[in-house]
C-alpha cells in the first residue's frame, strides 16, 4: 500500500526521524494560511500524489510569500500532474503540502527495503541525492553504499557510521545520521514497511539531517496487524478497478490493450499476457482468479474485465488442477449469462474432464470459442477482434 | 531415486484441521503419500479421517511418529511461527504452502533457520512431488503426473502444472517436480534445486520456469553455465508486464538492474538453456533440449 509524502512524514516524526515542518492544504486559502503559519521566508508547495518524479513534472515549487503559495496551490490543485511514474494521462492533484524552506547544504539519497538475494532488510545510501537514483544504480553502482541488517539484532550504530563516513559526513552530523537511520529502521520494522525512500535526504547548512522527501509503502500482507495504517489509504489515488478487485480477492492490474484476460495463477496469467503479445495482440489486464475459479469469482472477474470499455474480446485460461474442467465450464457459462457477455469469448481449459468441459461450452448457446492450448487461444482471441 | 522426497518420506501436516489443510491432506493420502501425523495446537489427541493422529506440537509429532518432513497450511499470521517450530523439532524438510506471509516474518524465520540442518521450500508454493514414490506433498493435482526422469523446478504453481501436463502427454514422466514459490523471501532457490537434479542419477533433463523480479534466475543461469551437465529447457513469465507495477524502484536498484524478463532470458540462453517462446511449448522445448544434449561448457 502506498501513502502520501505528508503521511510518511507524519510517521517519521512519530518515530523521531527529523522532517521539515509542514501543513497539509486542500484549498488555495488553506495554503496561504499554512505559509503564514510556517513563517519562513520561503515555503515549498508540494503536490501530493502517489507517484515519484513530482519535481520534474512541475508538482513541487518554491513560494517567496504566502500570496505566492496561494497562487501556486491554485494552479496545482485539480491539475493532472504528469511524471515519469504516472503514465501519460497523469494523476489529479487533490492535496498540496506546504513546507518550510530549509538552508540546504547537501542532498543525499537514503533507501530501506528488502534485499531479495540475502533475504534481509538493506539500507542504501548515495551522495547522488535529488536525482534519479535508478540512473545512478545503473551507471555508477559503486556510488551506492549498502548495509544489510541482521534481523536477530537489528540495525547497529556501526552500520550507520559506515554509511555516514562513506557519504563523506563529519563532525556532529555523523551521530545525527546514525540516529536518523536507527529511527528509520525502527519505523520500517514496526510498521511492516516494504520500502522507505528519502530522496533527497538533506544535510542543512547548520549540520542537521532532515528527510526532505518521504516515499513509504507497506507490505500488504502485514496490514492486518496495522489497522492504524489503513486510515492512510487514499482510494482517490488507486485505480478503481484494482480496488474493486481487492474486494473480490482477485489480483488485477489494468493495462492498455484490448484483450481481457482471466487466468488462474499469477505465473500462468503473466504467461497468457506474454502469449497474446507474442501472436500480435495486446492484453487489457492481468487477472489472477486464484486456484478455486468458482462461479462467484468468475462472475466478479468478468464484471471487472468488462468495466474496461477498451476490451473487445475476453480470453479465459484455466488450468483445472484439483477442480474439474466441467465444473469450471459451468461456472464460466453461468457467469457469462449473468453479465450478458456480448463480445467474443475464447476459453482454454485444461485438466481433468476437459472434454466434458469443452462440450458444455460448445452447447451453451453462447458465442464461446473453445481452444486446445494457450497459443491457439491467444491466436483465436486476436483473430476475433480483427 | 529422486530429489528431496522419496518412499521413506514421512510427512506431518501443520494446520491439518483447517479448510485448506484438511482438503489437501485428504488428497495427499489418496495419492499415496505417507502422511502420518498432523498438528493443530489444542486438538492434540484427536485424529484426521480416522487414521492420522493429530498432535498439539511438532515436537510431540516427531517423538511419537518419527516424521521427517512437514507441509504447512497454517494461515499467514501464524505461518512463520510454524516454520520455526518445525525446525526446532528437528524436521529436515519444511514445505510451506501458505500464501501471504508478511515479508518481515519470513526475514526473521529464515534467519532462525540459518545454521540448522533443515531445508525450507516455499512459502507460497505448490509443494514437491515425486510420482515414482507416490509422494505428493502440496496442492498440485496428482493425476497429471507420471513417474519418469524429467525434473521440473518453478516459481509459479499453475505453470508447473502446465509443464508437467505437457510432459506427461508427450510420454515423459517426472522424477521430481518442485515449486519454489513466488515470494520475495523463500527458503530454496533455483541453484539449490538444480544442484540436486544435477546430482540425481535418475533425472535426465530439467525444465526451469521463472518469472520477473529478483535475480534468482540469473543466479541459476550462472550455476548452469558453471556446473550443470544435463539438457535443460526454460521459460520466463512476465515479458509483457509493465515495469514498476509491482516492484518498487528500490527493488529494481537492489538487484543491480536485474529482474526483467528479457535479461533473465538472455542470461539463461547464454548459459545453454533452451528457452520456450510460450508456455504452450514447454514440453516440446524439453524434447528438443533432450535431442540437443547438455549445455556446452567453455572450460
Amino acid at each position: 500500500m502506498k501513502i502520501h509524502e505528508y503521511q510518511g512524514k507524519e510517521l517519521f516524526r512519530k518515530y523521531g526521524v527529523p522532517t521539515p515542518r509542514g501543513i497539509l492544504a486542500l484549498s488555495p486559502n488553506e495554503a496561504e494560511t499554512a505559509a503564514k503559519e510556517l513563517g519562513t521566508s520561503v515555503v515549498v508547495v508540494k503536490s501530493q500524489i502517489h507517484a515519484g518524479g513530482r519535481g520534474k513534472g512541475g508538482g513541487v515549487k518554491l513560494a517567496k510569500s504566502p500570496a505566492e503559495a496561494k497562487d501556486l496551490a491554485k494552479a496545482m490543485l485539480g491539475m493532472k500532474l504528469k511524471t515519469i511514474q504516472t503514465g501519460p494521462e497523469g494523476q489529479t492533484v487533490h492535496k498540496v503540502y506546504i513546507e518550510e524552506g530549509l538552508a540546504i547544504g547537501q542532498e543525499l539519497y537514503l533507501g530501506v527495503t528488502l534485499d531479495r538475494a540475502s533475504s534481509r532488510v538493506t539500507f542504501m545510501a548515495s551522495r547522488e541525492g535529488g536525482v534519479e537514483i535508478e540512473e545512478v544504480a545503473e551507471k555508477h553502482p559503486e556510488k551506492i553504499l549498502r548495509e544489510t541488517v541482521d534481523p536477530a539484532v537489528g540495525f547497529q550504530d556501526f552500520q550507520g557510521r559506515k554509511l555516514a563516513f562513506g557519504l563523506g559526513l563529519s563532525g556532529a552530523t555523523v551521530n545525527k545520521f546514525v540516529q536518523f537511520c536507527s529511527a528509520l529502521y525502527r519505523m520500517y520494522m514496526e510498521t511492516d514497511a516494504a520500502l522507505v525512500e528519502i530522496n533527497p535526504l538533506v544535510i542543512t547548512k547548520d549540520g542537521g539531517v532532515v528527510a526532505l522527501d518521504a516515499k513509504v509503502t507497506f507490505d500488504e500482507n502485514a496490514l492486518y496487524r496495522h489497522k492504524e495504517l489503513l486510515e492512510y489509504r487514499d482510494l482517490a489515488e488507486e485505480e478503481p478497478r484494482e480496488t474493486q478487485a481487492k474486494e473480490f480477492d482477485l489480483a488485477y492490474i489494468a493495462l492498455d490493450g484490448n484483450i481481457g484476460c482471466m487466468v488462474n495463477g499469477a505465473g500462468l496469467a503473466m504467461a497468457t499476457m506474454d502469449t497474446i503479445k507474442l501472436v500480435g495482440g495486446n492484453p487489457a489486464n492481468f487477472l489472477d482468479v486464484g486456484g478455486g475459479a468458482s462461479r462467484e469469482k468468475v462472475t466478479a472477474a468478468f464484471k471487472l474485465i468488462l468495466a474496461d470499455s477498451a476490451v473487445k474480446a475476453v480470453l479465459v485460461n484455466i488450468f483445472g488442477g484439483i477442480m474439474k474442467c466441467d465444473v469450471i465450464a459451468e461456472g464460466i457459462i453461468a457467469a457469462a449469462k449473468e453479465v450478458q457477455l456480448k463480445i467474443p469469448l475464447v476459453v482454454r481449459l485444461e485438466g481433468t474432464n476437459v472434454e466434458k468441459g469443452k462440450e458444455l461450452l460448445r452447447n451453451s448457446g453462447l458465442a464461446i470459442t473453445p481452444a486446445d492450448n494457450l497459443r491457439q487461444a491467444a491466436e483465436k482471441a486476436v483473430a476475433a477482434i480483427k | 531415486m529422486s530429489i528431496l522426497v522419496n518412499e521413506n518420506t514421512k510427512v506431518l501436516c501443520q494446520g491439518i484441521t483447517g479448510s485448506a489443510g484438511s482438503f489437501h491432506a485428504k488428497q495427499m493420502l489418496d495419492y499415496g503419500t505417507k502422511l502420518v501425523a498432523g498438528v493443530t495446537p489444542g486438538k492434540g489427541g484427536t485424529d484426521f479421517e480416522g487414521k492420522v493422529p493429530v498432535f498439539n506440537t511438532v515436537a510431540d509429532a516427531v517423538k511419537q511418529t518419527g516424521v521427517n518432513t512437514s507441509v504447512i497450511f497454517v494461515p499467514p499470521p501464524f505461518a512463520a511461527d510454524s516454520i520455526m517450530e518445525a525446525a526446532d523439532a528437528g524436521i529436515s524438510l519444511i514445505i510451506t504452502i501458505t500464501e501471504g506471509i508478511p515479508v518481515n516474518d519470513m526475514v526473521r524465520a529464515k534467519r532462525y533457520l540459518q545454521g540448522k540442518p533443515v531445508r525450507l521450500i516455499g512459502p507460497n508454493c505448490p509443494g514437491v512431488i515425486t510420482p515414482g514414490a507416490k509422494c505428493k506433498i502440496g496442492i498440485m493435482p496428482g493425476h497429471i503426473h507420471k513417474p519418469g526422469r524429467i525434473g521440473v523446478v518453478s516459481r509459479s504453481g499453475t505453470l508447473t502444472y502446465e509443464a508437467v501436463h505437457q510432459l506427461t502427454q508427450l510420454g515423459l514422466g517426472q522424477s521430481t517436480a518442485v515449486g519454489i514459490g513466488g515470494d520475495p523471501v523463500n527458503g530454496t532457490d533455483f541453484v539449490d534445486v538444480l544442484r540436486l537434479f544435477n546430482a540425481d542419477p535418475e533425472t535426465d533433463a530439467v525444465i526451469m520456469i521463472g518469472e520477473i523480479g529478483g535475480s534468482a534466475e540469473e543466479a541459476g543461469a550462472e550455476y548452469i553455465a558453471r556446473e550443470f551437465t544435463k539438457p535443460i529447457a526454460g521459460f520466463i513469465a512476465g515479458q509483457s508486464a509493465p515495469p514498476g507495477k509491482r516492484m518498487g524502484h528500490a527493488g529494481a536498484i537492489i538487484s543491480g538492474g536485474k529482474g526483467t524478463a528479457s535479461e533473465k532470458i538472455k542470461a539463461m540462453e547464454a548459459a545453454g538453456v533452451l528457452m520456450a517462446a510460450s508456455p504452450a511449448e514447454l514440453g516440446t522445448t524439453l524434447q528438443e533440449a533432450l535431442k540437443r544434449g547438455a549445455p556446452k561448457k567453455n572450460r
